[in-house]
């Protein structure tokens, strides 16, 4: 690792441009894992039952799953410091299998840890400010935002700083501790959606109004799962003093009125879509009967934490032309995008290797980015929805390092929003609820369209991969979605075309008769073919297929039958 | 009866099957009300026990050995006994894919 070694690392606060714990976070949490610790001691030793234990272990991010205990560690809106990255790393060395799954809640799973070892593992967490807490359970979940929030030239608003705001008042919210199902709020700050907001139970829109105030446009009832439903702008509108009151409001109604007595009813986008209108002016009622002062957001606590998210310190540089290196190109090519800062740019960095598992990364990788990211960026991590790490304030004249950093650590396959660029759960490899696997599916993809000439002819392509109904791979908005299930004991595959996560969202359609695990990646590869032939010059395969619908692609796949 | 005690009654051999408490590995009731790593070492009871090996199974949740216990059908393949379903074929077997990801590991 020459490149890393090259010069000395740059010192940094700690927490830079990060949420920042205070020693009340940090005695709340020490008094958590003591409480918690016992209750696993006390389950080892067979004073607690299962049924008592298991809402305790979930309200601390562990599950069960299929072959072990899993558990879930929240990145705040997905970012990570150097220093937590290595922790983590640390941690899947010590008491895991030395890798970790990146999540597309930018969050990251651990898949073989042992009960006995927990405690031990959030006392290391806690020593970087991080926790398992809320990331389990019928609350609100880790806040999701756009992984170059910061760095990118399209943003309009910060979204860091409300999602910590949003951090701050969910963590622990009383009154939402046990809401009817999970609830997962996304924000982005650019007009243009990286976050999936629409397919989540709250997506915000930060924005400016025409007089530079800021404000919120505010979407609910949005979801994938059983039910995919693209949700419901509520508001066009919500001043910024009063988010979180407005957030509030749509919480009470929603907990008020969620379906508790079937699970497969009780997500927010059941009741907006059943209630229309009335839900919006169900809001409206009870914001308007609310106390505006408690819930008024203060400017000077906005501006303190806007503080937390200060540009770091850039140098004064001009945009550069990149080095004449054909690999090196290809991997910017796709890897490399725009920063706001001149002389800077943005790394993602691709946990998709052909024939890998996406989102993992194994604790020397995790070691490798966190070097990366204290030397060429301030320290700072990202982690996308779409599994992928990013370093946000990359010098270009250090691009050709990072390059070379990432290639000798496996991380520089230059695949980003390519084909092989696949959202994938982790299905019935590990997951206990899933129908169907969803790992060996992607990676067999991936190694069938391994031609990167291919997929750069290809161009845009998101294929999502769920093992299960529960589609935490996202299959509904993928171009092209792939959801696992159980066929008489057997996994076969449906699939779906034409979803979208991004402004235009939408829920792709079923093309047809499910496959099975034999021949699915045939039936993407007839997918693909069917594209190219009816592809018009430039056309991305999602605008192919809303040009020429599903019927030549069902008639493709189903010719023979 | 693969996924839940209440599942329809068996038509086909059984074995009985839970997640160890204290690391949460995989593993079947084996003889005399042990609990075992192995498939092949489990105990296998006749679809008209199936009820009793439930019974005895349940006792591991009891003494708070095991969490999640089930049974699971399966038929005997050149002697070995091999779950009917994919799913548990593949709890048996462990996942299906490399242990760790196409990695990468700095040479020590």
């Amino acid at each position: 690792m020459n490149v890393i070694a090259s010069r000395p690392a740059p010192q940094y606060p700690p927490h830079a441009r990060t949420y920042r714990y205070d020693e009340i976070d940090r005695e709340f949490l020490a008094e958590r894992i003591a409480e918690f610790s016992d209750q696993v001691a006390r389950r080892l030793r067979g004073e607690l039952t299962e049924d008592e234990f298991k809402p305790l272990r979930l309200m601390n991010g562990l599950y069960l799953q299929l072959h072990a205990y899993m558990l879930r560690i929240a990145i705040p809106y997905g970012l990570l410091n150097a220093t937590q990255l290595r922790q983590l790393a640390l941690i899947a060395r010590r008491w895991d299998r030395g890798f970790g799954h990146f999540t597309t809640r930018q969050n990251i799973q651990f898949n073989w840890t042992k009960l006995e070892d927990v405690p031990d593992i959030l006392r290391a967490l806690a020593e970087v400010d991080m926790h398992a807490i809320q990331t389990s359970g019928n609350c609100i979940r880790n806040v999701t935002t756009d992984e170059y929030a910061g760095a990118t030239p399209d943003e309009v608003v910060d979204p860091r700083v409300y999602a910590e705001i949003l951090r701050q008042w969910s963590t622990l919210h009383p009154e939402f501790t046990w809401l009817p199902r999970k609830f997962k709020i996304a924000i982005t700050g650019s007009p243009n959606d990286r976050v999936a907001a629409q397919v989540h139970d709250i997506g915000v829109l930060a924005k400016r109004n025409v007089a530079g105030a800021m404000g919120f446009e505010v979407h609910a009832g949005g979801g994938l799962g059983r039910t995919p439903l693209i949700g419901r702008k509520l508001r066009d509108w919500v001043p910024e003093d009063e988010f979180l009151g407005y957030m509030e409001a749509v919480l009470r109604v929603y907990n008020a009125l969620g379906q508790r007595d079937n699970i497969y009813k009780a997500r927010i986008k059941i009741l907006v879509r059943d209630l229309g209108d009335a839900f919006v002016e169900m809001v409206e009622r009870e914001y308007a009967t609310m106390p505006r002062d408690p819930y008024r957001l203060d400017p000077a606590i906005v501006a303190a934490i806007a503080a937390h998210f200060a540009p770091p310190p850039f140098a004064a540089l001009n945009d550069i032309a990149p080095p004449e290196d054909p690999e090196f190109a290809a991997w910017a090519s796709r890897s490399v995008r725009p920063h706001r800062q001149p002389g800077y740019a943005s790394v993602t960095i691709s946990l998709k290797p052909v024939g890998g598992i996406p989102g993992d990364a194994s604790a020397d990788q995790m070691e490798v980015v966190a070097a990366l990211a204290e030397r060429h960026s301030f320290g700072e991590i990202r982690v996308s929805h779409v599994q992928n790490l990013v370093l946000p304030h990359v010098r270009q004249d250090e691009l050709f390092a990072v390059w070379q950093g990432l290639r000798a650590a496996g991380l520089a396959t230059p695949n980003i929003g390519l084909i092989s660029d696949i959202i994938a759960c982790p299905g019935m490899d590990y997951c206990a609820l899933a129908t169907a696997r969803s790992i060996p599916v992607a990676q067999r993809i991936s190694e069938r369209f391994a031609d990167l000439d291919r997929q750069l002819d290809l161009g845009e392509c998101f294929v999502n991969i769920s093992g299960c109904i529960n589609a935490c791979g996202h299959h509904h908005v993928g171009h092209i979605g792939i959801l696992g299930v159980d066929k008489r004991g057997e996994e076969v595959y449906q699939v779906t075309l034409g979803g979208s996560a991004t402004n235009d969202a939408a829920v792709g359609e079923l093309v047809g008769p499910a496959f099975s695990y034999d021949d699915i990646v045939d039936a993407i590869e007839t997918i693909i073919r069917t594209h190219v032939a009816h592809r018009a010059l430039g056309e991305r395969f999602i605008d192919t297929y809303r040009r020429i619908g599903l019927t030549p692609f069902k008639e493709a796949l189903y010719a023979a039958a | 009866m693969s996924s839940t005690p209440k599942a329809r009654p068996a038509t086909a051999p059984v074995v009985f099957t839970a997640n160890r408490l204290r690391d949460g590995r995989v593993v079947w009731l084996g003889a005399e009300g042990s609990w075992v790593e192995a498939l092949a070492a489990a105990r296998v009871f006749p679809p008209e026990a199936a009820a009793e090996g439930l019974a005895l199974a349940k006792q591991g949740e009891r003494q708070q050995q095991v969490v999640g216990v089930y049974g699971v059908e399966i038929r005997h393949l050149a002697g070995a006994p091999v779950p009917l379903k994919f799913r548990e074929r593949l709890r048996a077997a462990g996942p299906s894919i490399a242990a760790e990801p196409a990695g990468w590991r700095l040479a020590s």
